[in-house]
């Protein structure tokens, strides 16, 4: 009886997680379009509902009823399970996220590298659909986002590095309580800038879209997927960008505290906070969507290996060294 | 602590069956799935003994890296084929002597382990260990890595960075008549050196690039 409520309880917290962060999804993907539609001058989804605010909704249901097409020469286990496993990785991600001292779901030690486990084995469910659908366009997009993702998540461990000096916890409510004075984003301003492109590539957004790249593969990996199947994929992308962007947050700007400790800023709860914090990060990455143009592959390549790795190589001994030399290193 | 024994049972179990699906199974691409279920819930059962710093350094090394490079491999070769033919040819008669080689090594060394830590219960309490258990996992790894272990962990390192540079020497090789890009010749080009107004002379032709 006692583990039953245990288990009814901690079913409660989850889906009082996952169904704001599902419904959330549904909403960046239509700011999303709105902003990239605002940059171009053009109105963007405007019908359904007010300032067609329910155009995702709209799109999910059409989704929902549209069939699923799996082809005769795929792997069918895999080519099932791979869009389960992208959305399944996106979401579970989100356990440790914190939205408050108290307001977390799992407040392990080692939260960061949970997420950045979570977020390298992203590149799974791209590569099970890419090769399980036994086709060309699907196995060069797959193949692409492989190299790309393995790529850039070495220069974002290095940059979450570099803010572990200045925390020494992996804890990531201990990481925004050591923001309290001065939020990572002054002293690290060159690593944001680095986190925040290494974001987009990590995320396959564009200009980095190239595992999907229109022009040239079709849809990338997600070219066999149809009706929900497709549309899994999609929440799953959406989610890992949102995440991204609360990763973001949580170790450059100060997680859930006020930008100011002052009187009527200290009211606002912290959850809300972070949500001003990621839809800021996020409205960034609609707005570079819409100005800049698709990178070329081996630029990419080269971007990741030659310019990030080393920077932000450089940047964690110039940290080291300045906390070392000054006696700012964290007490533990 | 009934949930942890139920625990442990469906990890383990599930670790000891893809384990012998690796081997078992004819598809290469299958097998290396496997091998990734195999590498996660072994990295689960770290977790559980409390070691939660090496179950997830193994998630993100071993699976996020690894593994991937593996599937990169398998895929891109179609080593498949290759796999299949092993099965059913007589050559695999050849591999069989030396597998049981190692494996029977293996066995041994398993063996010595197991007993030692069987019948010499103070072989564990020999060995130096400094760990608290106050202070978490990851921090209590790190004093003892960078303190005693400091010369063994340098040398690993080390060895690390020459395998790196060992197998970029080994499958490096310089080709002729590439063309590269110099990107710092592109930004800087201007458009007075850029564009050229030439005299084209009827049914000439014109040579504007080399």
């Amino acid at each position: 009886m006692e583990y039953l409520n245990i288990i009814f309880h901690e079913t409660y917290k989850i889906l009082f997680l996952l169904i704001p962060v599902l419904v959330s999804v549904a909403m960046i993907v239509w700011l999303d379009r709105r902003v990239w539609a605002f940059v171009q001058k053009r109105q963007g989804p405007n019908v359904v509902g007010p300032f067609g605010l329910l155009q995702s909704l709209a799109d999910a249901l059409k989704y929902i009823f549209k069939e699923i097409i799996i082809p005769a020469s795929s792997n069918k286990v895999i080519f099932i399970l791979a869009p389960i496993i992208t959305m399944t990785l996106a979401l579970i991600a989100w356990a440790v996220i914190p939205f408050g001292v108290e307001q977390v779901l799992a407040d392990i030690n080692v939260g960061i590298l949970y997420i950045f486990a979570v977020s390298s084995l992203g590149v799974y469910g791209i590569i099970m659909g890419g090769w399980a659908s036994n086709s060309k366009y699907p196995f060069l997009g797959a193949i692409r986002s492989a190299a790309q993702m393995v790529s850039y998540e070495v220069s974002i461990g290095i940059i979450i590095i570099n803010v572990l000096l200045c925390v020494g916890s992996l804890n990531l409510n201990d990481i925004v309580i050591a923001q309290n004075e001065m939020w990572f984003i002054i002293p690290l301003f060159p690593m944001f800038v680095i986190f925040f492109i290494s974001a987009l590539a990590e995320t396959n957004r564009p200009p980095f879209d190239l595992p999907e790249a229109e022009a040239e593969l079709v849809a990338g990996y997600q070219t066999e997927y149809s009706g929900m199947m497709y549309a899994m994929f999609w929440l799953g992308e959406y989610a890992n960008i949102l995440l991204m962007c609360a990763l973001g947050s949580i170790l450059f700007l100060g997680g859930w505290l006020s930008p100011i400790d002052l009187y009527p800023f200290n009211l606002i709860p912290g959850a809300l906070w972070l949500i001003f914090k990621i839809l800021f990060l996020f409205i960034l990455f609609a707005l570079v969507k819409a100005i800049v143009p698709r990178y070329r592959y081996d630029q990419l390549m080269r971007l990741g290996w030659k310019i990030f790795l080393p920077l932000s190589l450089t940047y964690v001994v110039l940290t080291a060294s300045y906390l070392f030399y000054f006696n700012l290193l964290p007490k533990i | 602590m009934i949930a942890h024994a139920i625990f442990f049972y469906v990890f383990s179990v599930i670790a000891v069956v893809s384990a012998i699906m690796v081997t078992v199974s004819k598809n290469t691409v299958h097998s290396v799935f496997f091998l990734i279920l195999d590498f996660i819930s072994i990295s689960c059962l770290f977790i559980m003994i409390g070691a939660e710093f090496l179950g997830m350094i193994m998630l993100i090394v071993y699976v996020g890296a690894v593994a991937v490079l593996f599937l990169f491999v398998v895929m891109m070769l179609n080593v498949a084929q290759q796999k299949n033919q092993w099965f059913v040819s007589k050559d695999s008669s050849g591999h069989i002597p030396i597998g049981l080689l190692i494996s029977v090594i293996i066995f041994f060394e398993l063996i010595i382990v197991i007993g030692g830590w069987k019948y010499k219960p103070d072989l564990l309490n020999s060995a130096k260990s400094t760990i608290e258990t106050e202070i978490s996992n990851t921090h209590s790894l790190g004093q003892i890595l960078y303190t005693d272990y400091i010369h063994v962990f340098q040398i690993s390192g080390m060895i690390l960075l020459i395998a790196m540079i060992g197998a970029i020497v080994l499958t490096f090789r310089q080709r002729e008549g590439v063309k590269k890009q110099s990107y710092l010749k592109q930004i800087s080009r201007e458009r007075v050196e850029g564009v050229e107004v030439l005299e084209v002379a009827s049914n000439k032709g014109v040579k504007i690039d080399d």
